[in-house]
């Protein structure tokens, strides 16, 4: 039930935005404050050692954007300095020039392990998908190819609860079937940081260390860290890209945000969801949850 | 999963620190949950201005009369837009408390999200609906509170404008719900008469509730008593791993209750070895001197080198946790097969994992209809009290004295089935060792390796009864004496008649006796001795304990000689009797062996003759760097 008005007048909409926010936590219109960080931090790192620890062959998905490179901040963190498992990019080939730059600058710069996997032509993908789902249905197609040439057991994805309600239902270790395919009613319990990290023969696990993270609290780690970002994410001529996928189906946001400071307070008082210039995520209701039950992100 | 555990005092706009509660609102899903939450927001002022006339605009609007519960689905519509920060929690506060208030799903079939998110709170609020009164539902989530350690619950008696604010309705299941929880042991802190809707009770008491003389609601949930803070508890540092990237050796883990500083001299449980925290580890940089509390994800290195290993558990000395192969714990159970006596189970306590066997199952309950079940096996949904046989010795607490390390998971085939808190451990015949200090010998491992051409290690025989362990085991021994080595033979079965001979067959005894073996081998390994070891050792997984305790020098030789010649050859009439049913959980017949994957050597001894075996053995050692070509120069290596 939406009683929030989308047709009330922007000024009141900001107003009550930022109200409930401050009943929810702690935080008023700020950015998160450290506290807060160090605890997101210390559990994620918590999380990436018992994958190390539990799992044989394990690799991030590496995809060039913010939550990634948090993500392998983290890794470097937890592992003291290095990243002890395989980076992978499932490259689509259809990335910005930048992103590409990216990944050639910090994989050697991070001293990465780094796997490039392209994914197979668009001919091969269930032409029954919208367009721009059947085009973010490649990267599984190109994961699939990637575990089956690599063989591994766990990998380790940037995904978090806040970004899209399918993604809420998710677990922190996260069993997929042979197929890479997600069941989401038999999902094992988990809790009291126990996981269950035994994957079935032929499935494997995804472990997600920044499910509890929010996009604000990304961009303020990110500040906090001094992490690199590519620079897309900041404003120009009018527009900046809040999420980064194919050139072709992802789009820029309208802001003037051209420093993670300024991104931070446009986020404290936006109502626009962080994927809405992802093409994929409007085509058809369900067409997020079925890319995610055959194995997307 | 876990919600981050903030730290549970938040600074205040001027300065001051008030005492966090967590509580958890549980009850039937009809009885009035959203609408108290509403109401409680309402009433403690959490509310912005305009808010509520806000939503009360939208209702006439859209036509339907405005209803407390809005306010929680405009938050969660918020939620569903992904740009509110916290998903899970709401925040409110009384005059002398922050209160944080954990969703959990009401329905039934959502009674373990419910479990997992209530056993974070401090107190709990029960609902129940004055006119349906106390239901199933309701008798389950208390008996849950109470399993769970919630010793503070608040009961609300809701939709009293329902049954005309009568008192003799209140008492009736006033009555009834203090009887149900005093049997549990919780005796709630106020039982409130109040209608969430019209305001009465919530925090104040109306006229029309005038016959009420305890507490509102905000007042009750004011008088709540927040949880000890973690990091003022003894320093509990479950080991998640031991890093070698580099020439630092880091053990990491998470500091679970307690702090730890560089220079503390702390003790590793479950075997008590002693030593000090040399450096605090991070990255990017180092700190120094720091003390980490509670929370914190860290990594140190220790001042000596010891055997430190995942599942092991850091404390400060004087203040360990209990060590312990028996744990009583109450569980509740979430998988379709009933957990029964005898089966074997794995369990997860911090990060160790252990086999276990159930030796007893008492107290079994439904905690719908709360009555005793007179049976062995707890059937999902269900909970009970057990006792646990552990085949290693664990580090744990009670969950009293440390909830963290007093909480353990149930797998069942790789799934975890169940959860529960510890309410005793027996500690044993020994006491805690807090007090050991290795002493270290006089001499140095190249003094002793070019003494006896060779280092140290431990050669560890697996293979059925009557492969040729034993025969190869002396055969080797001979060998390496002749060319002045150091070999010391460690029979399976000289061992039993000592140093295990309080020991039987079972899974569990067996491990202790591997577990022994490996150890006593591993020290006359670190001294430059060769140890030999002549063990069926059957499990796969004692035999990698094995390994593990030995660590670098640990060569594994697998007697692999076909199970029909063994039995053929059975010089001690084992597989005779074995057969003849005399002789009970005997390896070769019905007590399954799991060869080894990847042994350093295989034998058949049914195919080689025993000079040429050793021969085999010699030369794999001497390739893998234990037994030296020449005599080591030692004046080189002063």
């Amino acid at each position: 039930m939406h009683l929030l008005n989308p047709s009330s007048d922007a000024a009141d909409d900001l107003a009550n935005g930022s109200a409930i926010r401050s009943i929810l936590t702690d935080i008023p219109l700020s950015p998160p404050a450290m506290d807060h960080l160090d605890a997101l931090e210390a559990q994620s790192i918590y999380i990436l050692r018992e994958a190390f620890a539990r799992l044989k062959k394990l690799a991030l998905l590496w995809s060039l954007g913010k939550d990634s490179n948090v993500m392998i901040w983290l890794a470097r963190k937890a592992f003291f300095g290095r990243v002890p498992f395989p980076a992978l990019h499932v490259d689509t080939g259809k990335k910005f020039p930048e992103m590409y730059a990216f990944r050639d600058r910090y994989g050697k710069e991070w001293n990465l392990d780094l796997k490039v996997e392209l994914c197979p032509p668009i001919d091969d993908v269930d032409p029954t998908l919208p367009p721009a789902a059947r085009s973010a249905a490649r990267k599984t197609e190109g994961l699939k190819l990637a575990l089956n040439k690599y063989g591994f057991d766990g990998l380790i994805a940037g995904i978090r609860r806040d970004e899209e309600p399918t993604r809420a239902k998710e677990r922190v270790f996260s069993p997929r079937g042979p197929g890479g395919g997600w069941d989401v009613r038999d999902q094992p319990p988990e809790f009291w940081d126990q996981f269950n990290a035994a994957p079935p023969p032929g499935a494997h696990l995804r472990v997600h260390p920044i499910l509890h993270w929010t996009e604000a609290d990304i961009w303020a780690y990110t500040r906090r860290e001094n992490i690199p970002i590519i620079p897309l994410y900041l404003s120009r001529d009018g527009k900046r890209y809040r999420s980064l996928g194919d050139q072709d189906i992802t789009h820029p946001v309208a802001s003037t945000a051209s420093s993670i400071d300024e991104i931070l307070i446009e986020l404290d008082g936006s109502k626009v969801p962080e994927r809405a210039g992802r093409a994929l995520d409007h085509e058809t209701e369900d067409a997020f949850e079925r890319l995610r039950v055959a194995g997307y992100l | 999963m876990n919600m981050i555990l903030p730290a549970s005092v938040s600074a205040t706009p001027n300065g001051t620190t008030r005492p966090q509660v967590r509580i958890v609102i549980v009850g039937h899903v009809d009885h009035g949950k959203s609408t108290l939450v509403g109401r409680l927001l309402h009433e403690t002022g959490s509310l912005p201005d305009g808010k509520l006339d806000m939503l009360k605009a939208v209702s006439a609007r859209r036509g339907m009369p405005f209803e407390w519960s809005f306010l929680l689905d405009a938050l969660q519509t918020e939620r569903d837009q992904g740009i509110t920060i916290d998903t899970t929690q709401i925040r409110f506060r009384t005059r002398s408390r922050d209160v944080v208030l954990i969703d959990a799903p009401g329905h039934a079939e959502f009674l373990r999200n419910m479990i997992t998110g209530a056993a974070q709170a401090d107190a709990a609020v029960l609902i129940i609906d004055a006119l349906e009164g106390v239901r199933d539902q309701t008798r389950r989530h208390g008996y849950l509170l109470q399993l769970l350690g919630i010793k503070q619950v608040a009961v609300v008696v809701n939709k009293m404008d329902r049954v005309d604010f009568g008192a003799a309705r209140f008492n009736a299941i006033s009555d009834e719900i203090s009887a149900h929880l005093t049997r549990l042991g919780v005796t709630p802190s106020a039982v409130i008469p109040i209608s969430a809707r019209d305001g009465d009770g919530v925090a104040a008491r109306t006229p029309r509730i005038g016959w009420y003389q305890g507490p509102s609601v905000v007042e009750a949930l004011d008088a709540l008593e927040p949880a000890r803070p973690l990091h003022q508890l003894a320093l509990r540092l479950p080991v998640q791993a031991v890093y070698k990237f580099d020439d630092r050796r880091i053990v990491a883990g998470r500091v679970e209750s307690g702090s730890l500083s560089a220079g503390d001299e702390i003790v590793i449980m479950p075997a008590g070895k002693i030593a000090k925290v040399k450096s605090v580890e991070s990255w990017p940089e180092t700190l120094h001197g720091s003390s980490h509390g509670a929370g914190r994800s860290v990594g140190i290195t220790l001042d000596r080198e010891l055997f430190v290993e995942r599942g092991d558990v850091i404390a400060h000395a004087g203040a360990t946790p209990c060590d312990t192969r028996r744990i009583r714990a109450r569980v509740f159970w979430l998988h379709e097969k009933p957990l029964s006596k005898g089966d074997q189970i794995l369990i997860r306590l911090g990060t160790r994992e252990s086999r276990a066997s159930v030796v007893a199952i008492e107290k079994v309950v439904d905690p719908g209809s709360l009555s005793h079940a007179q049976t062995e096996s707890i059937a999902r949904s269900h909970v009970g009290e057990i006792d646990l046989s552990l085949a290693q010795a664990v580090a744990a607490d009670p969950y009293g004295e440390n909830p963290r390390t007093g909480r353990l998971v149930i797998e069942v085939n790789g799934r975890i089935a169940g959860g529960g808190i510890v309410l005793a451990v027996d500690a044993g015949q020994r006491t805690v060792p807090v007090d050991i200090v290795p002493v270290e010998s006089a001499l140095r491992p190249e003094e002793r390796s070019a003494r006896y051409r060779h280092n140290g290690a431990v050669i560890w025989l697996t293979g059925l009864p009557a492969s040729g362990k034993s025969t190869l085991a002396r055969a080797l021994e001979r060998r390496l004496f002749s060319r002045a080595g150091s070999p010391i033979l460690l029979d399976g079965d000289t061992l039993r008649a000592g140093l295990s001979s309080d020991l039987g067959f079972s899974a569990q005894d067996r491990s202790e006796n591997i577990r022994r073996l490996a150890e006593v081998a591993a020290h006359l390994a670190r001294n430059g001795h060769i140890a030999i070891v002549a063990a069926i050792s059957p499990a796969a997984e004692d035999r990698a304990a094995a390994r593990r305790i030995a660590a670098t020098s640990f060569r594994e030789i697998y007697v692999a000689t076909p199970a029909e010649i063994c039995e053929s050859r059975d010089p001690k009439g084992h597989y005779a009797k074995a057969r003849a049913g005399s002789l009970q959980a005997f390896t070769g017949i019905d007590n399954g062996y799991q060869p080894p994957a990847g042994a350093d050597l295989e034998i058949d001894t049914s195919a080689r003759t025993v000079s040429d075996a050793t021969d085999a053995i010699e030369r794999m050692l001497a390739e893998s760097g234990i037994l030296l070509d020449e005599p080591v120069d030692l004046a080189a290596n002063v």
